[in-house]
């Protein structure tokens, strides 16, 4: 799969899905990422200031170590992956072998409530990913 | 691979320093940190012990400018350099798109130059990337030690240890004195934008 560069199009569209399934619920900001920890698109809700680039290579280097942790004691791949603090919660979701959909949300947001918003953010990505990529 | 943007036209390169324990990886990219403040936007990230030796990597976003109308984000990274890391440094080295070799020129590191820079062409090999393909710099670091009395190696020595068959371009440094340091970093963006053009239309 060519992900090296995606269309103007594609980007719109997955923008479009991102500010639909996650920020309009209140999630405070969403990144795709490769595995790299190259940035593919980020949105946020206008007030989260993070530094994305930071964020984006510590994401990367967290998802594979636990990725090869997995690896180690035999799984496929740790489904969940999900940190909690006192005020901010990020989530991790794989989106293919190369693509990460990472979520930052406060506590006014369930995990359940969450993980259902994803899970269907993701699969209309996958669709606009097959469309010129498959 | 680099990440091209066409909505927001930003390129990502990642170049990644590479070389044994203690060669100065860090110490080329603290360098940069300094010296490059204002095209610097955050700060440099260091996961490492507490003994400062990197456990995961470093990582720097620079911003080189423009080129044919794309923001070019160099992010450059480390590898830790100790042994028991290379599961870690393959980490570092996916998606790689251009990587300084750093050298420590001390005598008693020969060993360890080589052994290391073979491991390199292994980890790569793991990406389906190739050592001889992948845009590549060397540097010899540490030459300041001779003013200090200690054994260095002659740059010949270590050209012929190192770089007799990659044959690409290489440097004498100091990354504690910032003596080519900023040449290496330029050599190594310019040959991995030049790779990388040939996909921007
Ligand atoms: N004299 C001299 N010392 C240097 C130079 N570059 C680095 N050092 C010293 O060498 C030691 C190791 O430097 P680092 O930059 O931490 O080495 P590293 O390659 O990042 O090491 P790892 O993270 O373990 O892989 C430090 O004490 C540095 O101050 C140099 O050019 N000259
Ligand atoms: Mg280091």
């Amino acid at each position: 799969m060519n992900y090296g560069i995606v269309s103007q199009e594609q980007l719109e569209q997955i923008d479009t899905i991102l500010s639909s399934k996650l920020i309009k619920l209140g999630v405070d900001c969403v990144i795709i990422i490769d595995m790299a920890g190259n940035i593919i698109t980020a949105k946020d809700n206008g007030e989260s200031k993070y530094d994305v680039y930071s964020f984006a290579a510590l994401a990367a280097g967290n998802f594979a170590t636990v990725d090869a942790m997995a690896k180690l004691v035999g799984e496929a791949e740790f489904s969940l992956l999900f940190h909690k603090g006192q005020d901010s919660n990020i989530h991790f979701s794989k989106i293919d072998d190369e693509l990460l959909l990472i979520s930052m949300f406060g506590k006014d947001i369930s995990l359940g409530f969450l993980r259902l918003n994803v899970v269907e953010a993701i699969e209309q990505i996958r669709k606009v990913w097959e469309g010129t990529n498959g | 691979m680099s990440f091209i943007n066409l909505k927001e036209k930003v390129v990502q390169v990642k170049i990644v320093y590479y070389g044994p324990g203690r060669c100065g990886k860090t110490t080329n990219l603290e360098y940069v940190n300094r010296k490059f403040r204002d095209q610097i936007q955050s700060e440099m990230v260091s996961l490492k012990t507490h003994g400062d030796r990197t456990l995961f990597f470093d990582f720097l976003p620079f911003d080189m400018g423009q080129i044919k109308g794309y923001d070019i984000k160099i992010q450059l990274y480390t590898v830790p350099g100790q042994v028991k890391y290379n599961a870690t440094r393959k980490l570092v080295l996916k998606g790689v798109d251009g990587v300084v070799f750093v050298a420590d020129a001390m005598e008693k590191q020969r060993e360890k130059n080589i052994r290391s820079l073979n491991q390199l062409h292994e980890n790569l090999q793991a990406y389906k990337e190739s050592i001889f393909k992948l845009p590549l710099v060397i540097q010899y670091n540490k030459v300041d030690l001779k003013d200090h009395g200690v054994p260095i190696l002659p740059t010949a020595v270590l050209r012929k240890d190192l770089n007799s068959r990659l044959k690409v371009p290489d440097f004498e440094a100091s990354a504690i004195t910032g003596y080519n340091v900023a040449a290496t970093l330029k050599k190594i963006i310019s040959s991995t934008v030049v790779s990388i053009q040939k996909k921007l239309l």
